[in-house]
């Protein structure tokens, strides 16, 4: 076997065991041991089997294909992909829907990522989710007499969705056409509906699960007209078919419009898809139901909604990176950039710890859509890894937080440092690493630190050189990414102090407050090792992400471009410039700059508590305001949409209510009366017919019964006077015939 | 034309036959008996048998039925020795009935 064959056998398997795990759970799920306990180890050991066969395909591909320095001394060989076809489920004259997979080193990345990450977090379940295996009893739940609901466990049903995800997620992955990609999109999204609406008797989660589906339904229809724009005009959705046409060989790899399509469809296709990735990786103006979306157990939030799916949107720029024109690319980049800014300042005010992470991830998912739109692909993905192992980390530790103190507002906690002496030197490290703690580069030494340093300084350092290849608007994506680090280092910190730090403010809970058991502070360690070292390379080689990544830049994008049809004077700066030591330094210093900044005002307030948040609060009133109401796009929104349809709604049932019922009772009287003249026919006249006949035959009865005496001698006389009677009879007719005849 | 002038012939068979039928009917008309009534209806069925064999004698009745005759005659005589087993069978259940095997107290089925 060659290595076309044997990875992606491995990935099969490790794709379809998720969903054997999901099979067997969902048809024994409850006999599974007592309250469905074995199932949560069924869901663990199918994905980190999973684990070790992607990280097998991923040895395998090394071997084969070292990462080698390119010849032009910038970055790596790129290695084209493995792509073919699992299964053909249908042909439509030129449509054709396939099972396929387009693996490249990016493929095997996200694989080793959702694994391993996907691993940790199903192992911190069993902690977590451990009073789901006897009935469970919601505080936040009122039934009907007033008392708080009792309900049975669903500690199965969690590892069944668990599952289910897993193998969504992979397969949205592992696939090789766009057709298969948006089958897996929906997939994932109803994975993340059914587990945000895990306690579904809360009303808020309820809520909060349609707000997902149907605001990612909004993305969704753009995707779908993307597809639509690629294969009505390209004939295909195969991912290398689509590249190779948009980027032959005979352009050199450069951005051309092909036959059969024009240039604003081109555009159309590339805003479409997306304008998907926008509601799945929770973009501005779609980034509304990330936050609710908090209402999931933990553990999910951690997995979905942090670490992998809102991920598989800027997964899926990444993918479709050399479609996208430079004035698609520019859109990416204001939707990330307003995104990164928006949700850092609405962080700061939060109260509820899930909350700040929440619009952590919104902001970080907007730094790796700015990354891309600058052209900055390396950056943008290498943040999704980092980004993945950090949140994750912090999602999860949080967790241990919530299931020690019962709550999730941080006025309510400190001190915690003393009684969980792990998760919060977990959670310390998560800070370090998303806020980018690192030695910028020094002394002619390259820049050294937590994986969020070398993520997130890569993605400035992009929009330093963005801004000074496009003089005038370019610096405002590099100063707004700075504010947005300064901001996420603050709000980091301050929920770390607010959590850890100072006396504990509610003595009750602080006293029920203990260490989470070691399955939910084992993963912790692990994601936390992680978070280090996660951008790191082994030292002396070139085994690391970002030469891994390298490997699978699409073809002709490290050039960069400059201009599109539309706007000319945008230039798209090539990525490996942006890794030239003088941008680089620069780049780094104003972030470490900021970041520690951050750092201090956060000491001030909320470490030290030289200053007092009350004073900010009221100084900045409007400020605070506009940020504690989120910017009023829950508001907004409920006017210019929920509000609207409510009332279309409210037509429509008038509708129902006065035509349409009208009309339905109209018939059913009308069928009554007809019905009542039916009856009066039935019972006049054919029943009295019916009756007489009946009457007749029965009056008959009574006579011909007196004829059976009981008696055996008269009937034999009968017969004998009866055989008499016909011979007498037949004689005189016979001789009445024979005379007449 | 007299049937005692007459050489022995077909219509002697059947006046015979005739005579034993109506013997058999009067005696299950008269006999409150139950074996009288089956002795009855052995006569019948042998006035009926003479009957066919008559009909069935070639020499009596050369363009008649031929051994058809006979053979009817054979299949009456098996079905009269299996009825009167039944018949038998029944005159012994009525017996316990009843205690008697008088047929007019049998008039339970009397409309």
């Amino acid at each position: 076997m060659d290595i076309n064959s044997i990875i992606p056998t491995l990935l099969a398997l490790a794709w379809l065991l998720p969903l054997a795990s999901f099979a067997a759970i969902l048809l024994v799920g409850p006999r599974m041991g007592r309250a469905g306990k074995y199932a949560g180890y069924v869901a663990t050991g199918a994905i980190v089997v999973s684990c070790f066969l992607s990280f097998a395909a991923l040895a395998v591909w090394l071997f084969n294909h070292y990462p080698h320095e390119a010849h032009g001394g910038h970055g790596y060989e790129i290695v084209g992909p493995i792509s073919g076809e699992w299964y053909s489920l249908a042909e439509f004259g030129g449509l054709r829907l396939t099972i396929g997979y387009y693996i490249d080193s990016l493929t095997l990345a996200m694989f080793c990522m959702v694994t391993l990450v996907g691993a940790c977090i199903h192992v911190y379940s069993f902690g977590y989710m451990h009073e789901e295996l006897h009935d469970v009893t919601d505080p936040l739940v009122t039934t009907s007499d007033g008392r708080p609901l009792r309900r049975k466990g669903r500690y199965h049903r969690f590892f069944q969705y668990f599952s289910l995800f897993c193998f969504s997620m992979l397969g949205l992955v592992v696939a090789g056409n766009a057709a298969m990609v948006f089958v897996f999109w929906e997939l994932v999204g109803i994975c993340s509906y059914l587990l945000i609406g895990f306690y579904h008797e809360r009303r808020s989660a309820s809520n909060a699960g349609n707000k997902a589906f149907i605001v990612n339904r909004v993305g969704d229809f753009g995707f779908i007209i993307g597809l639509m724009a690629l294969w009505g005009s390209l004939g295909t959705f195969s991912f290398g078919e689509i590249f190779n046409q948009v980027r032959p060989v005979a352009s050199e790899h450069h951005l051309i419009v092909p036959g059969g399509m024009s240039y604003w469809l081109l555009i159309v296709a590339g805003l479409g898809v997306f304008c998907g990735c926008v509601g799945k990786s929770a973009q501005f103006p779609l980034h509304v139901w990330l936050p609710d979306a908090m209402e999931g157990p933990t553990p999910v939030s951690a997995l979905i909604h942090a670490a992998t799916m809102v991920a598989a949107g800027v997964y899926l720029v990444g993918r479709f990176f050399p479609v996208f024109t430079p004035e698609v690319l520019l859109v990416i980049a204001i939707v990330g950039c307003i995104t990164l800014f928006m949700a850092a300042t609405i962080a700061i005010t939060a109260t509820d710890i899930k909350r700040v992470l929440a619009y952590s991830t919104v902001s970080q998912l907007g730094y790796m859509m700015l990354a891309l739109g600058l052209g900055g692909w390396l950056a943008g993905i290498l943040h999704l890894f980092t980004h993945a192992c950090f949140k994750s980390l912090l999602f999860l530790c949080s967790g241990s937080v919530i299931h020690a103190c019962g709550t999730n507002e941080m006025p309510e906690m400190g001190g915690l440092r003393r009684k969980m002496p792990i998760t919060s030197i977990t959670m310390l490290i998560g800070c370090l690493a998303i806020a980018g703690a690192g030695i910028p580069t020094m002394f002619g030494l390259p820049g050294f630190g937590f994986s969020g340093f070398h993520s997130k300084d890569s993605i400035m350092a992009q929009g330093l050189l963005f801004g000074s290849s496009n003089p005038g608007f370019g610096m405002i994506f590099f100063y707004a990414a700075l504010i947005g680090a300064g901001i996420t280092s603050f709000y980091m910190f301050r929920l770390w102090y607010m959590t850890f730090a100072g006396r504990p403010r509610n003595e009750q809970r602080y006293a029920h407050a203990h260490e989470s058991p070691l399955s939910m502070t084992g993963p912790l360690m692990v994601l936390a090792v992680l978070a280090i070292v996660a951008a790191w390379s082994l030292p002396g080689t070139e085994l690391g992400l970002k030469p891994l990544l390298e490997q699978a830049r699409p073809l002709g994008t490290a050039e960069g471009a400059a201009g599109g049809m539309l706007l000319a004077n945008v230039t798209v700066p090539s990525e490996h410039l942006a890794h030239e030591p003088a941008n680089a330094a620069r780049a780094e210093w104003s972030s470490f700059a900021v970041a520690l900044f951050g750092f201090l005002l956060a000491t001030a307030f909320y470490g030290l508590r030289k200053l007092d948040p009350a004073d900010a609060r009221r100084t900045f009133s409007p400020l605070y305001k506009l940020f504690y109401h989120k910017w009023w796009f829950d508001e907004l929104y409920g006017f210019l949409f929920i509000r609207q349809v409510l009332r279309i709604s409210d037509w429509v049932a008038a509708i129902d209510k006065y035509v349409i019922d009208y009309l339905a009772d109209g018939s059913a009287k009308v069928t009554v009366i007809v019905s009542r003249a039916d009856d009066w026919i039935d019972r006049i006249f054919v029943d009295s017919a019916v009756d007489l006949t009946a009457r007749w035959t029965y009056s008959l009865g009574i006579q011909l019964r007196r004829l059976q005496t009981g008696n055996v001698r008269q009937y034999v006389m009968w017969l004998a006077v009866g055989l008499v009677a016909m011979f007498v009879l037949v004689n005189l007719y016979w001789n009445y015939a024979m005379a007449g005849g | 034309m007299s049937l005692i002038t007459e050489p022995i012939g077909l219509p002697h068979f059947l006046v015979v036959g005739a005579v034993l039928f109506v013997c058999g009917v009067l005696c299950m008309a008269t006999k409150r008996n139950v074996l009288g009534v089956l002795m009855g209806i052995e006569l019948v069925l042998n006035g009926a048998n003479l009957n066919f064999v008559a009909f069935g004698a070639k020499e009596l009745n050369p363009n008649g039925i031929g051994l058809d005759g006979q053979m009817i005659a054979l299949f009456v005589i098996v079905l009269a020795a299996a009825e009167a087993a039944v018949a038998l069978a029944i005159a012994l259940s009525y017996y316990h009935a009843h205690a008697t095997v008088d047929v007019d107290r049998g008039d339970e089925l009397k409309g």
